[in-house]
């Protein structure tokens, strides 16, 4: 089948067929690429949900040159050929996802300080690229328990934005789904409805793939600021997982396992909580090297290798 | 009210009823099943759903207890506390607001001595508000079981409470039955 | 009085039943479908007759039809739209409760139509005694052979069944129907695919309102081009219109497309005028999303032409001076009516309904209810004006589904048009019209 060509903010890049705007613009890479706070590339039925990778389609295809009337999700719209779409060249997107952005900060507790994730939560990245200052929200913000799912994940509802990635692993990459999305509406949460452990040797993996500090690793809570840690690529003999990992480690010490993520974000290979929780030790381990963290998040600010990117302009911009 | 959190099982004329039910679907998609099972079992088992319940009609239709809870906890008919045995629904949306739902609820209250969303110490009555119930050109309007209640005035409402006085009435019932 | 297509026997004693209905010519139309017509053929009549969808959206129904994937190897399935939840709207109702075998009727033939052999009735949860009412029918259907294998030894074959919902407004739009029919939470699914190319189970799938399913076997009986004939241009045929409010008959109207809106509020044959002499304020035309419109523009468009009900006519002047027939749920306010708090109370609604799927209307919609019932009591601020008019425009065009710019719509209406009301809630530090 012939490849579509298409165009995204100027830049033409030929794609397979049913190929998305979002992935389209993956290949072409750099800033043109819409942030994506659902869609995980790896989990069947994900995205279109968070709205932040909303782009325009000024062109729908050659032989069809009108505009889509709205924005569209560009992690769930596929390309046609001849495409034109707009994402950081359009203001009406731009606008729009600041204003996606505010909706998901509205009820967030920004308690980045004492959240684990801080440093390597796509939230804070999004709102620090696309947000603005201050906010306009004036009324109580929504707030949940925290739970326990078992020893080893801790759930705090209060952060998450409702992606629905940690649903799509559990029905994917386990053979029984224990929690779900309960209730509807902004009340809708994450939860078993009865206290109740989530029980799997993938489970971990919610961890990995939550955008945000709302599943996050018990056996690393509080233990370090994860800039504060060196993650190394390294690699053991597993019988239920590939065995592919980073180590977050303080000296010698192995402070948590993750699965390796790519320049999205997403984990290149689930790794089973056998090497999650278990292999803390560095006998367990093959180390390779340093992990090299292209995110652009704090974690790159005390990294051992240079990042050969000019410097960024200034975040807040003024009004 | 107490004790309804024992384990709760259909009787023969019901599971007759659910096989009805899950052949209007095709093979394999008795998971549709679900709602209708729901409005059963929380006729037959005391007015709302309890975690119990819930298992029950998991286990019935083949699918993960937390797919039932994802359903139950979406739809508001479901009721996932304790109800009383007369549980009275009155609209509050637009056409019913502007026809007096406000007089309608405060009145209830006032006679029931409970506020929205509560119900009575005796566990007799259970008060809800609900949206739109499709019958704005009869507001103000209230549902009980699967009545419809419409025009509402005091008196009417009065005479609602009467009729519901006797020690056995509920408002509860199979709509498959 | 116009001609009746859909409760020309309401008054009928006893219509519910199956034999009365034939005695009075029911299920003639299916016959001739049976005896007389191909599939395509129906299809051209209902594309020739122009109707058009009555569930609020207005598309075009013989076009809906056609789109359906044909040749899939899966069957195909009709579904019936019943779960009329739309503030102001309670039309399904009516004609369920009343005429159950005509909606049966227009079922069997558009199913023959779409060549499918199982079709559901989705019905809100709250109408379980309208949904008795329906498998009462259904089961005098199966009963006269007019339901089951090889109906009248034609060779077509269906089954229709009742499904309740649970009690969620989001079930309405399509896509979360058939998520709830597969025995889901509601939540509308990104289109595409649409339901034509995947639905229920995956399967080629057409929606249709109750309304527009009624309207099928007088458009079979008569033809596509006598029922095009009735109303004025695009908008064909008749309408049932939910009349509520504070007008002295409220009740359902079958109107001709075509007519005036102000005869539509002060004629005794319809609404009856305002209730006790009271002045017209506004009237939301279409159920609770569409734009309110001031009593002014309701009965005037904004080049001072007669207001008509017909989908061309209630749009004239777009969001700026127009709104939209929707569903047909006419709500009717008169001057006693603070519009703030009409408002807060549509707001509630659609938080209250969001299913929480996607950010701008699940932050969203609460959002605007905090700010509006801040207002409504006194505790506005002059930028909360705005601050509202602001979120509804970011919600509005960027979610999912529908709902989003369900939400929006009247906020961004009611403040174009009566924001000298908001201003003197927060002046005054109070509700105006509070006692």
């Amino acid at each position: 089948m012939p490849l579509f060509k298409v165009s995204i903010d100027n830049i033409t890049v030929e794609v397979e067929p049913g190929t998305t705007i979002l992935n389209a613009a993956r290949k072409i890479g750099g800033k043109i690429v819409p942030p994506a706070m659902c869609y995980y590339s790896k989990l069947k039925g994900s995205g279109g949900k968070c709205r932040t990778c909303l782009v325009k389609v000024v062109r729908t295809s050659a032989s069809d040159p009108r505009p889509m009337p709205k924005l569209v999700a560009s992690c769930s719209t596929l390309v046609q050929d001849g495409m034109i779409v707009e994402n950081t060249i359009s203001k009406e997107v731009l606008e729009a996802r600041k204003h996606v952005v505010e909706f998901l900060l509205i009820n967030h507790p920004l308690d980045c300080p004492v959240c684990d994730q801080a440093g390597e939560c796509d939230l804070q990245n999004l709102s620090y690229e696309h947000g603005v200052s201050g906010s306009r929200y004036e009324e109580e913000r929504r707030t949940f328990e925290r739970i326990d799912i078992g020893d080893l994940i801790q759930l705090h509802m209060n952060r998450c934005i409702l992606c629905y990635r940690c649903i799509y692993v559990a029905d994917q990459l386990t053979d029984k789904r224990v929690h779900g999305i309960l209730f509807r509406g902004d009340k809708a949460e994450i939860g078993t409805y009865i206290d109740q452990v989530i029980d799997n040797d993938f489970s971990g993996n919610v961890i990995d793939v939550c955008p945000v500090g709302a599943l996050t690793d018990k056996t690393f809570r509080f233990k370090s600021r994860v800039w504060f840690t060196k993650p190394y690529d390294a690699h053991r003999e597993c019988s239920k997982c590939k065995g592919k990992a980073v180590l977050w480690m303080s000296g010698k010490e192995i402070l948590r396992v993750t699965a390796r993520k790519d320049a999205y974000g997403e984990v290149e290979d689930f790794i089973c909580n056998t090497c999650r929780f278990e292999k803390k030790d560095l006998d367990d381990w093959t180390l390779e090297g340093p992990r090299n963290i292209k995110h652009e998040s704090v974690i790159s600010q005390n990294l051992y290798e240079l990042i050969k990117e000019p410097p960024r302009e200034p975040p807040f911009k003024k009004k | 009210m107490e004790d309804q959190r024992t384990s709760f099982e259909f009787d023969k004329e019901s599971l007759a009823l659910v096989e009805k039910i899950i052949a209007r679907y095709p093979p394999g998609k008795q998971k549709s099943a679900l709602l209708p099972l729901l409005h059963m079992a929380q006729a037959e088992a005391g007015g709302w759903l309890s975690r119990e319940t819930m298992d029950y009609v998991a286990s019935l239709l083949k699918l993960q207890p937390v797919e039932v809870y994802e359903v139950a906890t979406f739809y508001t008919m479901f009721n996932l506390q304790p109800v009383g045995n007369c549980v009275i629904e009155v609209c509050r949306t637009g056409p019913c607001w502007l026809n007096g739902a406000e007089e309608i609820i405060a009145h209830l209250e006032h006679r029931l001595q409970i506020k929205a969303g509560e119900t009575t110490p005796d566990g007799k009555f259970t008060l809800k508000t609900v949206e739109c119930l499709a019958a704005c050109g009869n507001a103000p309007v209230m549902q009980a079981g699967i009545k419809y209640y419409e025009n509402l005035d005091v008196e009417k409402i009065d005479a609602f409470l009467d009729d519901c006085s006797s020690k056995d009435a509920t408002t509860r019932q199979n709509p498959y039955k | 009085m116009g001609i009746r297509i859909l409760t020309a026997q309401m008054h009928i004693e006893g219509i519910q039943q199956l034999d009365v209905y034939r005695r009075h010519g029911g299920y003639e139309a299916f016959r001739k479908v049976l005896n007389a017509m191909s599939p395509p053929a129906v299809l051209e009549e209902v594309k020739l007759s122009t109707l058009r969808g009555r569930g609020g959206a207005g598309f075009p129904t013989g076009m809906k039809w056609s789109f359906l994937a044909k040749n899939t190897g899966k069957p195909a399935y009709l579904i019936c739209n019943a779960d009329e939840s739309e503030p102001g709207t309670f039309k399904d109702r009516y004609l369920m409760e009343k005429n159950p075998h005509l909606l049966l009727e227009g079922m069997m033939i558009s199913a023959f139509a779409l060549e499918a052999a199982t079709a559901y009735i989705y019905i809100r949860g709250e109408l379980f005694y309208v949904h008795q009412i329906l498998e009462r029918a259904i089961g005098e259907a199966y009963a006269a052979g007019l339901l089951g294998k090889n109906i009248l030894g034609s060779g077509f074959s269906l089954d229709i069944h009742c499904h309740p919902g649970g009690g969620a407004y989001i079930c309405g739009e399509e896509t979360a129907l058939i998520e709830s029919l597969e025995g889901k939470r509601g939540n509308p699914r990104i289109k595409p695919p649409f339901p034509a190319v995947s639905g229920l189970w995956d399967c080629p799938t057409v929606v249709n309102n109750v309304e527009t399913l009624a309207a099928v076997p007088w458009i079979i009986q008569n033809g596509g081009k006598a029922y095009a004939a009735i109303g004025v241009w695009k908008s064909t045929g008749t309408k049932l219109m939910s009349a509520c409010g504070h007008i002295r008959k409220p009740g359902v109207y079958e109107v001709e497309m075509g007519l005036p809106v102000e005869e539509f509020i002060y004629s005794d044959e319809y609404c009856g005028g305002i209730r006790n002499g009271n002045q017209l304020k506004a009237v939301v035309a279409g159920g609770s999303s569409v734009p309110i419109l001031p009593a002014a523009l309701i009965l005037k468009t904004a080049k001072g032409e007669a207001r008509l009900i017909t989908y061309e006519s209630l749009s004239e002047g777009g969001f700026e001076s127009g709104t939209m027939l929707g569903s047909g749920g006419f709500i009717v306010m008169d001057h006693t009516t603070c519009i703030v708090k009409n408002l807060w109370n549509f707001t509630r609604f659609y938080h209250h309904e969001s299913c929480g799927q996607c950010s701008p209307c699940r932050e969203g919609t609460g959002w605007m209810e905090k700010v509006l019932h801040r207002i409504e009591t006194g505790h506005g601020k002059m930028e909360d004006i705005d601050l509202l008019s602001d979120v509804a425009k970011n919600i509005e065009g960027n979610t999912i589904c529908p709902l989003g710019d369900a939400a929006a719509w009247p906020v961004r209406s009611t403040i174009r048009h009566f924001r000298q009301e908001f201003e003197d809630h927060v002046n005054q530090k109070r509700c105006p019209f509070s006692k």
